[in-house]
This record gives C-alpha cells, sequence and structure tokens, in this order.
C-alpha cells in the first residue's frame, strides 16, 4: 500500500532528500578548498572589538559530520524513508506479517499461548482455584482494569465494586466472563419528563426505605404508587407474578438490585432523584478483541475469586 | 541628521529587558507550582472556591507556563537582545522608534491575553500553539513588525559585512513567521461569543499531527536554537573579550542548521500512524543534526582559548560558558533520543521532560541571563551590575537547580520506561501503571526542589536588576563610527 496519492510525490520526497544531503556535503566539500589562517582575525570588525578569527574547522567535527551523513545514506538503503522505496532491508513497523509489531505479538504469545490453551481447557472454577492463574490475572487486571475498577478493585462512584457479592449483570463464572469479554452497555433512561418534580421525590424516597426504615409512611406509600405506575419494574425486578414485584434488579438488562445496601452512585436522595431525572450511562467495554479468549479466561477467573474464595 | 540618529534606540531595549527578568519569574513559578502540583495533587484544588479549580488545575496552568517561558520570557529576552545586537552591529539605529514600540506593546498585550486565555481554557489544543486565533492574527502583525524593524536596520548599517549574530537572529525571525502561518492554520467558529473564541485546525488526523510537530520541533529549533545562537554569538565574544573562533565553522554550521533542523519534527511521532518512511526522515535528519549544533557550541566555547582565566572570577562568562556546554550536552541527547529503539524506551516518560528543561534552564535561560546581566548596565547607564557577588550566587543557585531537575528527570524517566516494557516470564505485564507513578514520587519531590532554586536565582536577578537600574541613568548612547574597512585577510 503506498502511502502516496500519486508517483510524483514520491520523486519529490526523494529530490528534497537526496538535495538537503547534497547542501551539507557540498558544505563541507567547499570548506576544504578555504585558505585559512589560523590565529588571524579576517578584518573584519564591527562595535569597537567584535572580530572573527580565520581558524580551520575542527577536523574530528568534519569527520563526526560525514559520519552521520554516511549512516544516513546507509539507513535510507535499508529502511523506508525515500519516498515509496520500501528499503533493502524490507522492514515495516506495523504493516504485513513480518512486521516488528507482527513479529514481537508473535514473539509473546508463542511464550503465553501454552499456557492460555491450558486454562482455556479447564472450567473457569477450577482455574480460580489456581494460584499461577490468579497471578496472572491479577497483573493483568492491573494493567488494564484498575483505571475504572481501582487497584483494589473496590470500584468507585458509577463504577462497580468487583469484590462484593453483588452482581449487576450476574455473578456466575460464565456472565463474569461474557461481561468481560463482550462490555456492557448499562443504560438508565431519563424521566424528567414522564414524572413530575414531587413523584420524583416519593420514588427516592420510597427507594431508600427499601434498604432502610421509613419515617414517613404516607409519602413512602406514595413513592410506591408512583414506582409501580411507571416503567421502574421493567429493569429492576424479574418476577412479575406478584402485583407488586420486588425490585431486586435484572441481571439480564443489568438494572441494579434497589433492596440491598450496595449504591452504584450514592445513597442520597439528591443523587437519586439525579438518576431518576437525568437516568444513567454506563459503558463496560468489550476486551475480547483486544486481549484474547485466554486473558479474558484469566480476568475472569481472577474477578471471580475476589468475591467467591 | 537629527538628535536622535546619533544614538542607538535603547528604550525598547531597556523595556524588553526589565520584561524578560520579570515573565521569567511569573513564567517559572508557574512551573514550579504545577511540578508541584504533581506530588500534591490536592495543592489548590481541595480548599479553593468551585470557580477556581479549574482555572488553577494542572491542565489549563501547563499550557500557562510553557507559553510564558518560551514567548514571554524567551521572546522578551531575543527582543531585547537581538535589538540591541542589531543595531551595535551595524553601527545604526533602529529603523523606526514607533515600530519598535508597537512590537513592544503589541507583545506584552500577547502575552497578557494568553495569561488570562489559557487558565480560562481557551486553546486550540496544539502544544506551544494554544493562543486561539485572534491571539494568532496579532502575532502575526507583531512579528511581521519586528520583520521590518531588524531587516530595515540591517538595510541601513553603516558596515558592508552583516555580522553573524545576526544571521541567526534574522533566520529566527524568517523561520518563526513560516511556522506560526503554517501550524495556525484554522478555521474560526462563531457559534460563541467573541469573548470565548474557538477554531479548528484546517489539517486533520496524522497530518494535523505531522504538521503540528513540524511547527513543535522547529519552535526549539529557529526560536530556542538560532535565536538563542545569534544572542550567543554576541554576548560571548563581546564578555570574553576574543574575536569568534572560526569565520568558516559559522558559515557550514549556520547553512547546514537551516538546511536540517526543518525535517527533525517527525522524531516526536515514533511508532504512531505516521508513515515509516517519515519516522525515518525525522530520525536520520535529527542524527545529521548533532554536527551542526556541535558548531556553534564549538565556536562558543574556543572563542574562550587563551582567555581560560577570565572564567575564574567573571560569573557572566560563567553563565555564557555553561549555558554551552548544556547546549551541547542537550544537542548530543537530542539526536540519540530521535533513534527509535532509544525513542521506544524514552518516548512518554520524564526522560523527555529532563532533555527539553536541559535545554531550557541549561542553554535558553542561562545564556539569556548571561547576555542580560552583560547588557543591563550598558542600557541604563552603569558601569557594571549593582553587585557582581549576587551575579555569582544567582549562578551557582541556578546551576544547582538545573542539575537536581535534569538529574532527577533522567532517573524517573528512564526507569518508567524501563518499568512499562518489564514483561514477565509468562508474557504479561509485570507492573502496573501507577506502580510507575509511585516510584516516580521522590523524583518528581527532587525536580520541585530544582526549579524552586533556578526560580529563587530569578528572584535574585531581579533584586540585582532593580537596584542597577536605581543608581543609573538611562541614556541612550551615542551611535559609534564602524572601524575603517581592512583588507581581507
Amino acid at each position: 500500500m503506498s502511502d502516496f496519492t500519486n508517483a510524483f510525490w514520491s520523486f519529490y520526497v526523494i529530490g528534497i532528500v537526496v538535495a538537503a544531503i547534497i547542501v551539507c556535503l557540498v558544505l563541507l566539500v567547499t570548506s576544504t578548498s578555504v585558505t585559512y589562517t589560523a590565529g588571524k582575525t579576517t578584518g573584519h570588525s564591527w562595535d569597537e572589538d567584535l572580530q572573527e578569527f580565520n581558524n580551520p574547522l575542527p577536523k574530528w567535527w568534519i569527520g563526526l559530520f560525514y559520519l552521520t551523513l554516511v549512516f544516513a545514506i546507509g539507513y535510507l538503503a535499508y529502511f523506508p524513508g525515500l519516498g515509496s522505496f520500501a528499503g533493502l532491508g524490507g522492514w515495516s513497523s506495523a504493516i504485513g506479517a513480518n512486521s516488528q509489531y507482527e513479529r514481537e505479538v508473535k514473539a509473546v504469545n508463542a511464550v503465553l499461548q501454552p499456557t492460555l490453551d491450558k486454562y482455556l481447557q479447564q472450567d473457569l472454577k477450577t482455574v480460580a482455584a489456581d494460584p499461577t492463574a490468579r497471578a496472572m490475572g491479577q497483573r493483568l487486571f492491573q494493567a488494564y482494569c484498575i483505571q475504572c475498577h481501582g487497584s483494589d478493585a473496590k470500584g468507585g462512584k458509577g463504577f462497580p465494586n468487583l469484590t462484593d457479592a453483588d452482581w449487576q449483570w450476574g455473578g456466575e463464572p460464565e456472565r463474569i466472563e461474557e461481561t468481560i469479554a463482550q462490555g456492557r452497555d448499562g443504560v438508565m433512561t431519563a424521566h424528567a419528563e414522564l414524572l413530575t418534580d414531587e413523584q420524583t421525590r416519593d420514588i427516592a424516597y420510597y427507594v431508600r426505605t427499601l434498604s432502610s426504615s421509613a419515617d414517613d409512611l404516607e409519602r413512602a406509600e406514595r413513592g410506591k404508587v408512583a414506582l409501580y405506575g411507571s416503567d421502574c419494574k421493567t429493569c429492576h425486578a424479574t418476577d412479575f407474578s406478584q402485583e407488586f414485584p420486588p425490585l431486586t434488579g435484572s441481571p439480564l438488562l443489568g438494572g441494579p438490585n434497589l433492596t440491598d445496601t450496595t449504591w452504584l452512585y450514592s445513597s442520597s436522595e439528591s443523587e437519586i432523584i439525579h438518576g431518576i431525572k437525568n437516568g444513567r450511562q454506563n459503558r463496560m467495554p468489550a476486551w475480547e478483541g483486544f486481549l484474547g479468549k485466554g486473558k479474558v479466561r484469566l480476568l475472569a477467573a481472577y474477578v471471580y475469586g475476589l468475591s467467591n474464595r | 541628521m537629527s538628535e536622535t540618529q546619533t544614538t542607538y534606540n535603547y528604550k525598547v531595549v531597556r523595556q524588553f529587558a526589565v520584561m524578560t527578568v520579570i515573565w521569567g519569574i511569573v513564567g517559572m513559578l508557574v512551573g514550579v507550582i504545577i511540578a508541584a502540583q504533581l506530588v500534591w495533587p490536592e495543592l489548590l484544588s481541595a480548599n479553593v472556591p468551585e470557580f477556581l479549580a479549574p482555572i488553577l488545575s494542572y491542565g489549563r496552568l501547563r499550557p500557562l507556563h510553557t507559553n510564558a517561558v518560551i514567548f514571554a520570557f524567551g521572546g522578551c529576552a531575543l527582543f531585547a537582545t537581538s535589538y540591541y545586537c542589531v543595531q551595535q552591529t551595524c553601527h545604526a539605529r533602529l529603523l523606526s522608534d514607533g515600530l519598535a514600540a508597537f512590537t513592544f506593546w503589541g507583545w506584552q498585550i500577547v502575552i497578557l491575553l494568553a495569561a488570562l486565555s489559557l487558565p480560562l481554557g481557551i486553546t486550540t489544543g496544539k502544544e506551544y500553539a494554544e493562543l486561539e486565533w485572534p491571539i494568532d492574527i496579532l502575532i502575526t502583525v507583531v512579528w511581521v513588525v519586528y520583520a521590518v524593524v531588524f531587516f530595515g536596520t540591517i538595510a541601513k548599517r553603516k558596515v558592508s559585512h552583516i555580522y553573524v549574530a545576526n544571521w541567526f537572529f534574522g533566520a529566527m525571525i524568517i523561520a518563526v513567521a513560516l511556522l506560526h502561518l503554517g501550524n495556525s492554520a484554522e478555521i474560526p467558529v462563531f457559534s460563541e461569543s467573541l469573548l470565548f473564541p474557538r477554531s479548528f485546525s484546517v489539517y486533520a488526523g496524522v497530518q494535523d499531527a505531522m504538521v503540528q510537530w513540524w511547527y513543535g520541533h522547529n519552535a526549539v529549533g529557529f526560536f530556542l536554537t538560532a535565536g538563542f545562537l545569534g544572542m550567543m554569538y554576541y554576548f560571548v565574544p563581546k564578555q570574553a573579550g576574543r574575536p569568534v573562533y572560526s569565520y568558516r565553522l559559522s558559515v557550514v554550521h549556520f547553512w547546514a542548521l537551516i538546511f536540517t533542523y526543518m525535517w527533525a519534527g517527525p522524531h516526536h511521532l515514533h511508532y504512531t500512524a505516521l508513515p515509516d518512511w517519515t519516522q525515518s526522515l525525522g530520525m536520520i535528519f535529527s542524527l545529521i543534526l548533532l554536527a551542526p549544533s556541535w558548531g556553534g557550541m564549538i565556536n562558543g566555547i574556543m572563542t574562550l582559548s587563551g582567555a581560560w582565566h577570565k572564567l575564574r572570577d567573571d560569573p557572566v562568562l560563567k553563565f555564557l560558558v555553561t549555558s554551552l556546554s548544556f547546549y551541547g550536552m542537550s544537542t548530543f541527547e537530542g539526536p540519540m533520543m530521535s533513534i527509535k529503539s532509544v525513542n521506544a524506551l524514552s518516548h512518554y516518560t520524564d526522560w523527555t521532560v529532563g532533555h527539553v528543561h536541559s535545554g531550557a534552564l541549561g542553554w535558553v535561560a542561562m545564556v539569556s541571563v548571561g547576555s542580560l546581566y552583560y547588557l543591563l548596565p550598558r542600557v541604563f547607564g552603569r558601569q557594571e551590575m549593582y553587585s557582581t557577588k549576587l551575579i555569582a550566587v544567582h549562578f551557582w543557585i541556578a546551576t544547582i537547580g538545573i542539575v537536581l531537575y535534569v538529574a532527577s528527570m533522567w532517573i524517573a524517566g528512564v526507569y518508567q520506561g524501563l518499568i512499562w516494557r518489564s514483561v514477565n516470564a509468562d508474557g504479561t505485564l509485570a507492573y502496573s501503571f501507577v506502580e510507575g507513578v509511585k516510584f516516580s514520587y521522590p523524583f518528581w519531590t527532587i525536580r520541585v526542589a530544582g526549579g524552586a532554586l533556578f526560580l529563587v536565582g530569578m528572584l535574585i536577578m531581579a533584586y540585582n536588576m532593580f537596584r542597577t537600574i536605581g543608581a543609573g541613568e538611562s541614556r541612550d548612547a551615542p551611535i559609534l563610527a564602524p572601524a575603517p574597512a581592512a583588507k581581507h585577510a
């Protein structure tokens, strides 16, 4: 694949590169034919006492200059540089099977792949119990996961804690692996247009009473009616056989459990109101394309092991 | 001939010289603050009013620091010394007092607008070219007037030959105009008020990155190297009282420098989406640059041969010679770092930061400070600075500061590079990124100390300067008659 829209630009690049090197050579060659008078000035003077000696160029300096020019010519013969001429060495940073990138990846994979294949054969719980696999998983976690989930895996506001038993998308080993491999889009829709301010406040109040006690039963009741009158249960419940399905979350849709004391954002009334009104957008990236199945398996085993020791 | 045509215009030199010291203090103070923020991230973010937190955050202050030291401190130093040098070596007053005054006030307005807009987050996002389009236009106008004044003064010179320092100043003025216009080509957006200007670069993707680093590296090459070599070529032989070592060397290294610097930019984009051929050219021309760069160092240092004893008790000469040593060191380090396999280790680490500061503090600031110590008493009607002893104190404090700064960044940088690439036997990474951060903390603390020392040195200089000004009588010196033309040797 050429980097040039047409052959002219390749020749243009070659032309100016060669010209620049020739200019340097000409400067050096012509400086040898000058008559020097070492220790004497050129005869020019400025501002009372500013003068210049007519000393020759230091020989080692000329040598150094030539050396870099010779190196440059050799480098341009071997490596890409002169327009679309690929160089005699056929080197490329990332294009083609023999590129530096592909060779380095191949070298690492030659070491790693047998180990990964071994773990891919095993059941995920077995991998989680293997100390070597856990150590590898931890290192991978420290490289790729801590930016959001923290180096202690306890997460932060908007980023799930992975060390507790609460799983938004399900805590079975296979579900965890699926989450890492394919990513998740956690979307809570905005309800500012669907609910009145008072309804929103009441719902927030009611939601808080699900994991603590209520002191305003009337208000909690109003919130309950508003909540079940709206579409909240679609994502926050699974057992629709009851009149008021318990809001224990929906691992299939990623809707969090509202009855426990784990909060992805905050348990404060104002944060809950903000969430109901404006919705939430959460994204767990998909890693399988980048890391491959083997490393995802190791990460899933490590994460599973964090809360299933 | 009118009265003013019998004297040099020192007024604009005095103005730029004083502002060099003041902007130096401001820019370096911001530098010390952001260095401290890396060690204490809560500094200026916790316990400040909410509206101030973003303004005082690292991301906003960092471009303020770079712009202040490069264009306010370095720029004022270049204006002051080039206006002084071009008059003295052309034996002529500046082309126009009015235009010269315009460049002074215009440049100060540019600096003030930068100091207001950058902390408010008004930025193009291009490193060292962050200023938005209205300021870009003002820079262009000021720079064109600067060129008119400078080359106009050269045109009315009373000597036939143009002194070597002026070649370098002239090359700097032309190249910076080219770079500024090329890289700042942008499409303004008028969706918001004119008080918050926005624009988009006319270049896209990797081409934008290439143009940016063509600009970025040549800002180093022409603004911070060629311009300050001009300074060196006037003030080193003057202070040493010796002729420049080799005229021919100055010719060869000047043209070689001009021809090869323009190519070096791609070494900032090794192992990126930039095509391989472009990366190769950036690397080989950076290597070719070694000898032309060193030509200036040789010419400066060898000018002292036969006068080495002066170095013992002349702190101004100490500043100038030390600056040349740092210049030689960073222009060796630069080509080495441009080699792709070295760059694979050094890129994105603090090694780069150390390299930049050995150039910026060691070369640019030291040569400016030395030149100003020569220039200040002469334009303020004194025989010498108020205190030579304080110059010596400034020299040692600044030198220790640079050594602490550069050495800590080298160590931190090399270790960061090694930590990031360490791989376990199983092929997984040995360290997480944050472990590299943890390792760097002590070195970042040493860096704060080094930077703070350098800042203290500048404060001592300001005190010395104001005492010199207070005791002197500002007067424009009479224009010297040129020496009778001698026969060519």
